[in-house]
């Protein structure tokens, strides 16, 4: 994570740990259950020379609400940027195609909000487009369910329905 | 959005000496093809034949846009442009989009059959790049593809369903495939640089080869629907004017589209 030690001031593992620490606290705009760490957005957290970089994998390319993401991380790591003692003089946020987002890298934490937020996490089966087994109610937990659209209200999400408690939902679908 | 120009992170490294330029004219074309779709499918937000399909178009036009923005972010960082000045600020004839994209979405038959012939062949060369020996080029179309996949879904059915439906439904899908398909192939047809692309494996397999793939996975699709895609037009093979030459369909969407923009081209959004 660190490519070169500290001149003076906090050692470089020590920045990156409090960097991780104010990205958890960050959320995502469209689900604000679940932080962007939870979701697995973060990529990487590298510091060289004395640039920080924060790679941000997309959940959808056409994901809207990245430019709010990186200019929210911008704007939290700022104080760390100018505190002397950091010894960092540059924040680049980017947006890395290094790999593809999947639902994998949801952590436990983040699939528990989810599905406290009336959202289906990606079950880790097949994609959606696989046409896989069905995806559990988020209220009742059946998987007597139906995708009703792979097309959600964001790119991210599916409208299903559940025929044992009639209830419609939404699935955080597979990028 | 000038945060965009950000986004490819100076990923116009590692290019073979001299390949800017031909790497540059392959980008233009995969971004532009996207762009327009984009933005002339997008027409059909609010007025889609139902909810569920407005909704679902929405998001399809919205996927093109995101992928051409990649597109143009990659191009921004070989020529240290902007991916906006480059999608807005440029005059219509300058756009590098195929024939087949260049007709406006007419009726529903129309879009649905024109997105599925355009799914299917985007599909056959995005595998292929794929493999690009230029990494932030392969990696991208990586995770396009993902997202692709549900695009080929939705195509194939609503094909399916049009041609499979007598009277009105199948007579307009035999029409628009009679209009757009003669373009079709414009979408694989070798680039003018192709030679220079694939010396160095920036695109690895030839126009050429990737048509016939398309035909060989199209044509029993077609045939199950008792459909055939017509002769090709003679330009939609022609490097020289597969992507020039654009008609009045583009010219009305390019005028759209840039409106706003070039009310302040020094705005920041």
């Amino acid at each position: 994570m660190t490519a070169s030690a500290p001149v003076r001031g906090i050692p470089r593992s020590r920045v990156v740990e409090d960097v991780r620490a104010i990205l958890a606290e960050i959320v995502d705009p469209e689900i604000p259950a679940i932080s962007i760490v939870d979701l697995g957005i973060v990529r990487a957290v590298t510091i060289v020379d004395r640039t920080l970089e924060v790679e941000i994998l997309p959940t959808f390319i056409g994901c809207p609400a990245l430019d709010l993401i990186r200019a929210t991380v911008s704007e939290r790591l700022e104080p760390l940027r100018t505190d002397p003692a950091t010894d960092v003089d540059e924040v680049r946020v980017t947006i890395s195609y290094a790999e593809p987002w999947t639902a994998a890298r949801i952590s436990e934490r983040g699939r528990d909000a989810l599905t406290a937020s009336g959202f289906a996490p990606p079950d880790g089966g097949p994609r959606l487009v696989e046409v896989g087994r069905p995806v559990a109610c988020p209220y009742c937990g059946s998987r007597r369910t139906v995708v009703e659209n792979a097309f959600g209200p964001a790119r991210c999400r599916s409208i299903n329905y559940c025929t044992e408690c009639c209830q419609p939902f939404e699935q955080f679908k597979e990028g | 959005m000038t945060t965009r120009a950000s986004r490819a992170g100076g990923t116009g490294a590692g290019l073979p000496p001299g390949l800017e330029p031909a790497t540059a004219e392959l980008l233009l074309a995969l971004a532009d093809d996207d762009f327009v779709l984009g933005f002339a499918d997008s027409e059909w937000t609010g007025i889609a034949p139902h909810l569920e399909e407005d909704v679902a178009m929405s998001s399809l036009a919205q996927d093109e846009l995101g992928h051409a923005s990649a597109y143009y972010a990659l191009l921004a960082s070989l020529t240290d442009g902007d991916p906006d000045r480059i999608a807005y600020d440029r005059p219509a004839e300058a756009f590098r989009h195929a024939r087949l994209v260049d007709h406006g979405r007419g009726d529903w038959a129309r879009t649905m059959t024109r997105r599925w012939l355009y799914d299917t062949a985007n599909a056959v060369r995005l595998e292929a790049l794929a493999g690009s020996t230029w990494r932030p080029l392969g990696e991208l179309v990586v995770k396009v593809r993902r997202e692709e996949a549900y695009h080929l879904l939705h195509g194939a059915a609503w094909l399916e369903r049009l041609a499979r439906i007598e009277g009105e439904p199948r007579r307009r899908v035999i029409e628009a495939l009679e209009l757009v398909g003669p373009d079709a192939p414009s979408v694989l047809a070798p680039l003018p640089i192709e030679a220079l692309l694939l010396d160095t494996g920036i695109q690895p397999v030839p126009g050429a080869e990737l048509l016939e793939r398309w035909a060989a996975r199209i044509t029993p699709v077609l045939e199950g629907l008792d459909l055939a895609l017509p002769e090709p037009h003679p330009a939609a093979l022609d490097p020289a004017r597969a992507r020039s030459g654009h008609g009045p369909a583009f010219s009305a969407l390019w005028t759209e589209f840039e409106s706003v923009r070039g009310l302040d081209r020094e705005a920041t959004w």
